[in-house]
Order: C-alpha cells, then structure tokens, then sequence
C-alpha cells in the first residue's frame, strides 16, 4: 500500500513494497518460532553493496513503523559510514527518529558488536549477518549442512574446537564464536566479538539476524538461553584488556587497539562510542 | 545365539544395469564374511547396500542392535541409521582420504565420533586419541598432526582407529589394503586380525585379493556379475572351489 504521506515521494513507505515486508515478516516470524534456525527468504536488491548490511536492513525495512526511534552502529560506532547512510536511509524513506542513544533506541541495527549497555524489554537489535551458517567452514555442502541441523549433529563442530586446542593451546576463535540456542541449533552469532556472546544469552530484547547474500533469517526471542560452545575442561572465556579507556577510563567494555602517530604510538578506546561519550 | 545382520533377496541396480541381484547371507557375532569377485562384480553396492549408503531396490537387511534390539537398516529413520552408523558400526574406506576430515590434526579424527555422541572433555578425548593412535601402531607424537603429512600405511590406520574409537560392533571394510604396498599390507592385516579377535568386532570385507581374504575372513562369498556364485569356510573356498568363476579365480593367483 503505498504511502502518499512519504517524504520519499515515489518511493514505498520504507523503500520495500508491502508483498515484500510481509513475506520478511512471516520470515521472522518463523525464525522466532524456532529459535536459531535458519529461514530462507526471497531477499531483494538493496540500494548498497552485499556485504554491507542488505540483510539487516531488508528485516529492519519489515519491522519500522513511524514511531520507531533507530540507532545503527557499525563496529560499535555511530559516526562511520556505514552507519551514518544507513541511519540517513531510514530517516528519509521511512520517516522515522534517529538516534545514537542505546536506551533511547527501539530498533538497533549493528554490524559487529553488542551495545555495552544493557538491552531492554521492547528493543529490538537487528544484526547483519554475512555467513549466516556456522557450519560452512566445516562443511561446505548446503545438502549435508540442512542435514546435520535438521539431525542435530554438530561433532563436527566441537572437532572444530578441538582442533584449535590441539593447535593453539586454547579456543583461538574471537568473533563470530558459535553458540547453542536454545538447546537445539548451533547458530552464528555473526562477527560480534566473543566478549560479547554472553550479552546474547537470556537478553530481554528481540534479536533478529538477516543475511542478505545468503538470504536467510534467524533469530533469537527475549530471554532465551544462548550458550557458547566449549570443553568441560576448557571453558567459554571473553576477552580481557590490561588497559583501560584513554578516554573514558572504562575497565569493563570492549577496547579497539588504535595506532596514533607513525612512531607506533597506540592506544585502547572503547569500541562503542554512545557507551564512551556517556561516561566521560 | 542371533545372527548380527541378517540379508534377504537384495537387490540394487543402477537404471537397466543390475549391480547386485537376490543376495541373502547371514553374518554372526564374532564372524568375518569376505566378499570377492572381480571388479565391476557388486561387491562395493552390496557393502553400501548393507551400511545404509544406498537404498536396495529390494530385499531387506535386518541388524541385531545392542541398544535396539533387532532392527530393520532400510526402515530406520536416517536420524537413526546415521546414529548406528557412528556409534555401532565402523566404516573404513579404500582411499583413507574419503573417510578421514584431512584438514584436522588426527587426534580430532579419531575424537570425532566421541564428541558426536557428547563427549565434552578435551583431556580425556585427546587421552584416548592418544591411545588409539598407541593401538594402531602409531607413534603418539604425531596425535597433533594432520593426516596430509601421514604416509598412506599411517592414513589407512589412522582411519581405522577413527572408526574403532565408538567400540563398534559390526565394521564395513572396502578394500581396506587395496592400493598400498605388500609389507604395509601386511602390517595392516596383522593389526586388523588382533583388533577383530580383541575386540569380538564382526566384519564384512569386501576385496579382490584372495590372499587378504584368506587370512582375514572365516566365511567367503564370490560375486560374479551381481549374484553370488558360490560360498562357504574361506579355506573350503580357496582350496576346492565348486563354481567354474571360483576356480579361474583360485588358479589366476600368481605363484610367488
């Protein structure tokens, strides 16, 4: 239904046609019926490149309404590019507030991080998503991949750990570290950070990841458990710093390591900046 | 006494070419059937055919589990048939590459089947990698290497303990010393005899050299272009062959 009121004029309220939204829509649906399972959905062309964030924001595109307020965060920031032109499309074609206050957000689209500040009940965080099957790496035939979740078969994956002990010494996997959602389907949390897997597990908000390139949706409804993958005898551990914030002093977020000068000169910052500027 | 896998009338063929045809025989506890034949004969359908890889076009194949009790391989769901396939029984491929994972270390190969049905302890895992490695005849300071840097002796043993490593009952074999030369042949044979008769294993061997089969298999069948000609005690076999095939077979043996 098209949407004489839109600044965006020729445009549909929301970029997407209404046939498109609702398919999307059932799409989630499904996805949260059946936590962690990957749905399939007809993904469209998006007005920006594969791989920078068409999935997020096909599902974000199916979900805003006018009163929505949007924050969107690129490896934690509000002010990179990514984040800036997706922020501006959405404040354009689907006329809604903008924002880069976490708390003040109803719908977070993120690529690569958490916020550190807690999510609440009604929030819902949309993660972009560029191989949306955990397995992939292991297990390259899609076939046989449907099957070992269908059956529940994941060996394969625990080799994977495995083999990173046997190698490393420890779980050398950072980001995009597997989990177990619900007791039933191996998921990929995307390249989140493993510090921020646990922000995952029980949260109060609706988390709905979209794959664009792939075209698959998942998701994982408020409170339910997300538990990260790991041995009896080398547990689930998060990143820690020595340093602290140069600029906020925080001791508790996640820090970027950033090169100053040519000398080599360096120093941490948090990586989320409404989190860092809240606190200094 | 209830046989471990009993076979009736099977029967597979691949559009108008018939691989193997109303082949029935049954395996007991302890047993190991040897299937021979030249190639192109049915042997590798049959073994398929009875671990589950194919679907037979008719005939059943009953198996006796020791968590099931008996049960019908074609009528099992594939969650099942999959889990029997890597719990009870073993299969161990011709070309070691087929059923090793070649990117991760062999002590991830051989705790693989261990970690599919829960096993979450990496010390304990890699302990008893480490022992299966000691069991096949491998030094254990290669537990962290992958199975590329083995030679292709090490890889067919190092597939060997992979499959082992659940305690299965009933081991599939296809050519298991096929394309090796005769001295590791031969250490493989020796390893594959003491493990069957430690481990109480019963085992169908399919191959086409008749002097594995000899000092492996207790019972042969010989296949001729789909249907099995003649079988019966290996040694009865090989030293009084009845069927014309069986006898070209026995006497194109070379002499050493």
């Amino acid at each position: 239904m098209p949407d004489s009121n839109s600044q965006a004029g020729a445009y549909n309220y929301a970029y997407l046609d209404e046939q498109t939204k609702r398919m999307i829509r059932r799409a989630i649906l499904k996805a949260v019926a059946v936590p962690g399972y990957q749905v399939p959905f007809g993904g469209r062309e998006m007005p920006l490149p594969y791989g920078w964030g068409t999935g997020g924001i096909q599902v974000t595109a199916a979900i805003i309404g006018r009163d929505d307020t949007l924050k969107v965060i690129d490896q934690g920031a509000d002010d990179t590019t990514n984040a800036v032109s997706i922020r501006h499309f959405f404040a354009k074609v689907a006329d809604v507030a903008t924002t880069t206050s976490t708390e003040q957000a109803t719908i977070i689209q993120t690529r690569h991080r958490v916020p550190e500040t807690p999510l609440r009940e009604g929030q819902i965080i949309v993660f972009q998503v560029p191989i949306p099957e955990p397995l992939r790496m292991l297990e390259p035939r899609e076939t046989e991949t449907r099957t070992l979740h269908a059956l529940a078969e994941y060996g394969v994956m625990q080799v994977s750990l495995y083999e990173s002990i046997a190698r490393h010494g420890r779980i050398a996997k950072t980001y995009n570290y597997p989990v177990m959602v619900n007791g039933r389907y191996i998921m990929s949390p995307s390249p989140i950070p493993k510090f921020d897997n646990p922000k995952l597990d029980r949260s109060p908000a609706l988390q709905l990841y979209g794959a664009g390139r792939e075209k698959r949706i998942y998701a994982v409804p408020p409170y339910t458990p997300v538990k990260s993958l790991d041995f009896d005898d080398h547990p689930f551990e998060v990143e820690r710093w020595d340093e602290c914030c140069a600029l906020c002093g925080s001791r508790e977020s996640f820090l970027d390591e950033v090169i100053v000068d040519d000398a080599g000169q360096r120093m941490f910052v948090c990586s989320d900046t409404d989190w860092c500027e809240r606190r200094r | 006494m209830k046989p471990i896998l009993s076979v009736r009338g099977l029967t597979k063929s691949f559009g108008r070419r018939v691989a193997c045809r109303d082949v029935a025989f049954e395996l007991w506890p302890g047993e190991v059937l040897g299937i021979v034949g030249e190639s192109g004969s049915g042997k590798t359908t049959l073994l398929n055919c009875l671990a589950g890889r194919l679907t037979p076009d008719a005939g059943s194949v009953d198996y006796d589990s020791a968590a099931y009790g008996p049960i019908d391989v074609h009528g099992l769901s594939e969650a099942r048939r999959r889990f029997l396939s890597r719990t009870e029984w073993g299969f161990v491929n011709q070309d070691a590459r087929d059923g090793l994972r070649m990117g991760v270390s062999a002590g991830a190969n051989i705790g693989e089947r261990l970690m599919a049905v829960g096993a979450r302890h990496y010390g304990e895992i890699r302990h008893t990698a480490s022992e299966w490695l000691g069991r096949v005849e491998i030094e254990q300071d290669r537990l962290d290497d992958r199975p590329t840097t083995y030679s292709g002796g090490m890889r067919q043993r190092l597939q060997i303990a992979r499959n082992l490593v659940s305690n299965p009952r009933l081991v599939f074999m296809d050519e298991p010393t096929g394309g090796l030369d005769v001295s590791v042949q031969a250490r493989i044979l020796d390893l594959l005899r003491s493990l069957v008769q430690t481990l109480h294993l019963s085992a169908v061997l399919v191959t086409h050299d008749l002097g594995v089969a000899r000092l492996l298999t207790h019972r042969l069948m010989v296949m001729q272009g789909g249907r099995v000609v003649e079988d019966g005690l290996t040694d009865q076999v090989l030293d009084d062959p009845q069927h014309a095939y069986t006898q070209m077979l026995v006497a194109s043996i070379l002499p050493v």
